[in-house]
């Protein structure tokens, strides 16, 4: 009936005014029922990707499908088997939550007994039954969020593409609203397209993730695959003694990297949790005492800070250079 | 979720639920819709009665008039030749113009010659059809410029509906809006004593719809062309201003075109509001010329055809990227 691949790319570039890459001949797949991140930070071309996947933007070069459906070519059809969320809140204020899904369904055909009913089954999902009269310019943030979220659905899409579906969100409504897009996943068998540069959303919500810097996809795998890859637990621990130990600990078994930082260890190791006891037994016959002891599980962090040569929250923090870029594309979109 | 979308996606569908969004915006806001009668109600008032046009030529407003006497060489009377000169007294001709300006219709008779009719006030509130016709059809490309801005648009065009309907919708959002305006500047005006001309009947109403619906249509279409790729309103703006007054001051909405200089007549001449303002006053308040009626509507049909193909046609072009 149709193929394993939902969404299929395939060196899908975009350049804007002739000099500004923002997609550099990008593949990948997304399998039926899964959710797929894009993890990146701002400005590395998620959004412009999404962009070319829902048709409002044209590929310069490259192809890609949706449901089998040309994302050049086939305009229309993808945009009637899509739901799109947006990064902004795209309702408008002036309308109340009812009618702006009721306009959403408009905007597909959608009759409108069809749509009614439809509108209260998402209302209902999304908790905004009681709001449901009242103007949206009346919204919190979270739920303004999820009613662009009850939009998206209204047309039931196979496929659901959600650009930074937290962003500006407080903890708790970020938590609340993974739960949504989970029950989308779970109860109806959606697959999901997300970007985020959240890596705790990555982490916790996506199936498979896709790690994308300047344009480019670094690696793509399940988030745990990704983070075994890089070869166990991080133990980090401080001696009292002024001397150089790197040696030493690296002579334990199952240590695979010592970096020593500021008079502490950084030790990569396998199974942290057997090895950590050994080194500070080496550590302690040879007369020294461990004053700070800790074991981490690799994170995202980590796992992007190998393969993109920088921390993800580094890459953040630069919020100048980010704000310029960000700039510089809104400008090349426009 | 698995579904198919069986439903057909009628073009007509997106225009009409993206129109009735605006409207909406627009019937729910009281203030607009407040702004919508008291503007018009502001303009007549103040500049179509103030402007009293025909009280100007009164004898009163001439002052006392003392002309010095005229002395003229005998032999250019004839006959009798006298010679040395014949004096006419100054009071005689003041007296003479005083008689002419004294007439109750002086006044009304210029404003009848130059004008077509005999009021300032009927001349002018029919105009304000023109005026408001033109700066609601600016808004028009201001709104698409919010929408670009709110990501609405994006919304709006990752779904099937159709690229010309975003544009249709808002021109036809507009053509209603001018519709339901001039509605309320002729009420307005008829409350204010506009005095039709014997021509009229209630079905020149219609053709008064027709002929705003039109230079909407082309007007709107201009002002979305030009916003389509613009994602700040205040170039918009200033775009628009730079537009809307020339269209406005270079047309009969406030004085007539022949008495302008030949520059302006010639701009006057290709400006569609002339047209809509001409149609319009035929309708109302001149005596109907069924010839002249028709090349308005002409212009003003080709004007709409004109510029709303070339509005569509750039909006498949620019609307995605």
């Amino acid at each position: 009936m149709m193929s394993e691949d939902i969404i299929k790319a395939e060196g899908l570039t975009k350049v804007f005014n002739k000099h500004l890459t923002a997609v550099d001949h990008i593949s990948f797949n997304v399998k039926h029922g899964e959710i797929f991140g894009f993890l990146g930070p701002n400005g590395a071309g998620k959004t412009t990707t999404i962009n070319m996947l829902i048709t409002l933007l044209k590929p310069t070069d490259g192809k890609a499908s949706v449901l089998d459906f040309d994302i050049a070519k086939q305009n229309n059809e993808v945009r009637n088997v899509i739901g799109v969320v947006p990064q902004e809140y795209t309702a408008d204020e002036d309308l109340t939550g009812m009618e702006n899904i009721i306009l959403c369904a408009d905007l597909y055909g959608i009759p409108r007994s069809v749509a009614k009913e439809r509108a209260m089954d998402l209302l209902k999902l999304v908790e905004l039954t009681d709001f449901k009269d009242k103007k949206v310019q009346t919204y919190s943030g979270g739920m303004r969020r999820r009613l662009e979220l009850a939009c998206g659905l209204i047309n039931r899409p196979k496929v659901l593409f959600l650009d930074e579906p937290t962003l500006g969100l407080d903890v708790q409504t970020r938590t609340a609203t993974w739960n949504y897009i989970r029950t989308l996943k779970k109860e109806y068998g959606m697959t999901l397209f997300m970007t985020t540069h959240y890596l705790e959303e990555a982490d916790n919500l996506c199936d498979r993730i896709a790690i994308i810097d300047h344009g480019k996809i670094v690696v793509v795998g399940q988030p745990e695959d990704l983070k075994h890859s890089l070869g166990g637990d991080v133990v980090t621990l401080s001696i009292k003694e002024n001397t150089d130990v790197s040696d030493l600990i690296r002579s334990v078994e199952h240590v695979k990297d010592v970096k020593s930082e500021n008079g502490s260890y950084r030790i990569k190791a396998e199974e942290g949790e057997i090895t950590a006891p050994t080194i500070i037994e080496a550590l302690r016959t040879k007369g020294y005492t461990v004053t700070k002891l800790s074991m981490t599980e690799p994170t995202l962090n980590e796992v992007y800070l190998d393969y993109t040569g920088k921390s993800l929250r580094d890459a953040e923090e630069s919020v100048e250079a980010f704000r310029t870029q960000r700039m510089t594309m809104r400008r090349a979109r426009a | 979720m698995s579904r198919t979308n069986g439903h057909h996606v009628s073009r007509f569908h997106g225009i009409w639920a993206l129109t009735k969004r605006e409207l909406k915006k627009w019937l729910n806001e009281p203030i607009i819709l407040m702004m919508a009668i008291l503007q018009p109600v502001i303009w007549m008032g103040l500049f179509g009665k103030a402007m009293n046009l025909g009280n100007m030529f009164q004898s009163g407003n001439f002052g006392n008039l003392s002309l010095p006497g005229i002395s003229l060489p005998g032999y250019a009377l004839s006959p009798p030749y006298t010679s040395g000169n014949v004096t006419i007294p100054g009071a005689v001709i003041s007296q003479g113009f005083q008689q002419v300006l004294s007439s109750a219709n002086f006044g009304p008779s210029i404003m009848q010659n130059i004008f077509g009719v005999k009021d300032y006030f009927s001349y002018f509130s029919v105009g304000m059809i023109s005026f408001i016709a033109l700066f609601t059809t600016m808004f028009s490309g201001m709104s698409i410029v919010w929408d670009r801005r709110l990501g609405f648009l994006n919304k709006v065009l990752s779904t099937p509906v159709s690229r010309g309907a975003v544009i249709f919708s808002k021109v036809l959002n507009a053509s209603l809006r001018s519709m339901f305006q001039a509605t309320v500047v002729l009420l307005l005006a008829a409350v204010f004593g506009l005095q039709v001309s014997s021509t009229f009947s209630v079905l020149n109403i219609l053709g008064v719809y027709a002929a705003v619906f039109l230079l909407c249509l082309g007007l709107s279409s201009v002002f979305l062309a030009l916003a389509l790729r613009s994602t700040k309103w205040e170039t918009q703006m200033a775009i628009v201003n730079l537009i809307n007054l020339p269209l406005m001051f270079a047309s009969n909405t406030f004085f007539p075109i022949s008495q302008m200089p030949p520059w302006i007549q010639a701009i006057a001449s290709v400006n569609p509001v002339s047209y809509l303002t001409d149609a319009v006053r035929q309708l109302t308040v001149l005596p109907l010329d069924a010839r002249s009626l028709m090349i308005d509507f002409g212009f003003l049909g080709g004007f709409a055809v004109v510029f709303s193909i070339i509005g569509i046609a750039l909006s498949w072009r620019y609307l995605t990227k």
